[in-house]
């Protein structure tokens, strides 16, 4: 892989992580004296002290932001309110379960996104064409929120056949995981159908199926390779759509997660929890964008080649 | 294809502007039936939304405790309250009407800053180049590849919660996609004919981007407009539904559906009409804002 390439783009990524953090730290500043909001109300004084000269708050500015630095890679963001412990500490143990809703509607999403957005381009202009993609429209408009309560009326209050709050069961996950994934399964199928018509057309697809290879070989040789460049990067952007997803779905069905979490932190002015989870929020979200980006580059060699004479 | 050979001939900078709306009127006879239902339908939202006022049956928090959680009219409920009643017996239509007039205000005025900030922007990075560009590029790329809703609630925790602060914020939302095209299109601009054309003729710069690029771009700039009007929406209910954005006694649409939430057993009407008013508004305009895409600006394309 093209070294520089790989270069530019992990720049480019702390770059952005430098930038969110001195937005927070301006922020930080900006909004009040930062031992009212980091650490409880009920602090003694000693506490105050050490978190004082912890964070180098008796310090001149220039020196605070060089030192709130040292601070965030440490991982330290500050005391919760709620029950008095560190910040990282009340974020981390809530990732699993994100992760696990996470991960389970990008599956969703995928696996039934694509497969609908290759079946509608192969029968183009189709009833199954307009039934699928009619589907997938509404699936991409329809707010999460809305669809969550939709689902719970239907299927806990009418139905009574799925319990509407809680992880204790896998039965659990069913409506959350269909809140979360279905605007991206909607927005990928879409997609999907788009760039595969477009790989369709080319001349290449003519002059395979002339020289006679077999259909199913053209679709999945010569047509989805290619069709997949421009579905890859689609991906990464549905990863920031299933982090604000996720606020709402988890708060709507009571999912233990980190969404859930800073939606409560925000309505507590819990600054320290909020603080570390944007930290997150923006790591994962560069972390992704990198890796997308390099994924990218690997799948398209044209990219690699081209990185070398024009890089904007 | 034969009369738009007529239109591509308007590439005139003065035009351009009355070219979309004679372009408009020339595809009304030719629009798609799904695209003229989402026109009515925005058009009666609007209506709506400016008459709010005259349409609602009762003032919005006018409560009626001996009638709470009354059924609409259509389920055997009283023709008083034609949607029903919420938790506090207050009216869910006057509720409905009034929170599609706070929820469709807070968009239109949210994504006017931003198309404003962020054309801005992007004329300042296409006028200027080497540092402010980078700079303003720099944070296009930054917010760009964040989740708006993260900043959103970082800001709102920080700050606290008010009117003000929260259309600065809807208004930020998306500025960069503005921002991006218009930059794009001046830099392509600034190398067409009729730009330098205008230049030499001593037309100062603000003349230029205002009064010949402006107009050339409008198209394109209009077509992003719909396009981030929905995304404005939902972030702004999304807020709301979390008890994060508009707070009671206002209303908007997020809010009715979430304070909802805890009745569905008994009252789902109160969170359900909302949902239908928030879900039908963005599919309209999302419909309206590709086929525009299409028709206006065949050439821009994600």
């Amino acid at each position: 892989m093209n070294l520089r390439y790989v270069a530019i783009k992990v720049l480019r990524a702390i770059i952005t992580l430098w930038m969110v953090v001195t937005f927070i730290f301006i922020v930080l500043r900006v909004s009040g004296d930062p031992i009212d909001t980091l650490l409880p109300d009920d602090s003694d004084a000693e506490t105050i002290a050490y978190y004082m000269h912890e964070w180098g708050l008796d310090r001149p500015l220039h020196e605070q932001y060089g030192l709130y630095f040292v601070s965030v890679f440490k991982g330290d963001f500050g005391v919760s309110f709620i029950d008095d412990r560190k910040a990282l500490e009340v974020v981390v143990e809530r990732i699993p379960a994100t992760l696990q809703l996470g991960f389970a509607a990008f599956v969703f999403g995928v696996c039934v996104g694509i497969p609908l957005g290759i079946v509608a381009a192969l029968n183009r202009n189709s009833a199954i064409d307009r039934a699928m993609m009619t589907t997938a429209v509404l699936g991409y408009a329809i707010p999460n929120f809305f669809l969550g309560i939709l689902l719970i009326l239907v299927f806990t209050l009418w139905l009574q056949w799925l319990p509407s709050s809680g992880s204790a069961t896998l039965w659990h996950m069913v409506m959350p995981v269909i809140t979360l994934g279905t605007g991206g399964m909607g927005s990928l199928a879409r997609f999907t159908r788009s760039a595969m018509l477009e790989v369709l057309n080319q001349a290449y697809m003519r002059t395979s199926r002339a020289k006679g290879v077999p259909r199913l070989k053209r679709i999945f040789r010569h047509a989805l390779p290619n069709a997949a460049i421009p579905v890859v990067t689609c991906l990464g952007f549905k990863i920031g759509g299933l982090i604000s997803g996720s606020l709402i779905t988890e708060s709507i069905f009571a999912w233990p997660g980190v969404g859930r979490l800073l939606v409560t932190s925000v309505g507590n002015r819990d600054l320290a929890v909020v603080q570390a989870l944007v930290m997150l929020v923006a790591f994962t979200m560069v972390i992704a964008n990198l890796l997308i980006d390099i994924a990218y580059g690997w799948i398209d060699p044209r990219i690699r080649v081209s990185s070398q004479k024009q890089e904007d | 294809m034969a009369d738009n050979i007529g239109s591509t001939q308007e590439t005139g900078a003065s035009l351009v502007r009355p070219g979309i709306f004679s372009k408009l009127t020339g595809e009304l006879a030719r629009m798609p039936v799904l695209v003229i239902t989402c026109c009515v339908f925005l058009l009666a939202t609007f209506f709506v939304f400016i008459f709010a006022h005259v349409l609602a049956p009762q003032h919005y928090a006018e409560l009626d405790l001996l009638n709470r959680l009354k059924a609409p009219a259509f389920m055997g409920g009283s023709e008083q309250y034609l949607l029903g009643t919420d938790e506090l017996g207050r009216d869910v239509l006057s509720r409905l009407l009034y929170a599609i007039r706070m929820s469709i205000f807070i968009a239109l005025l949210g994504t006017s800053i931003g198309a404003v900030l962020g054309t801005f922007l992007g004329f300042v990075a296409a006028h200027f180049r080497g540092y402010a560009e980078e700079v303003i590029m720099m944070f296009v790329d930054a917010q760009a590849s964040m989740p708006f809703m993260i900043i959103a609630l970082a800001v709102l925790a920080f700050f606290g919660n008010s009117f003000a602060l929260f259309i600065v914020i809807m208004g930020i939302n998306g500025w960069e996609n503005y921002a991006r095209i218009a930059r794009g299109m001046v830099l392509g601009a600034n190398a067409q004919g009729y730009v330098v054309a205008v230049r030499s003729l001593g037309a100062q710069p603000r003349r230029i981007y205002y009064r010949h690029i402006l107009p050339n771009i409008a198209s394109a700039i209009i077509v992003q407009f719909t396009l981030n009007f929905p995304s404005t929406i939902l972030l702004e209910t999304s807020l709301s539904f979390l008890g994060l954005g508009i707070q009671p006694p206002l209303t908007s649409l997020g809010l009715l559906l979430g304070s909802g939430r805890s009745y569905l057993l008994f009252a789902w009407w109160i969170s359900v009409f909302a949902g239908m008013a928030i879900f039908f508004t963005t599919l309209s305009v999302s419909i309206l804002g590709d086929w525009l895409r299409d028709r206006l600006d065949p050439t821009l394309r994600r």
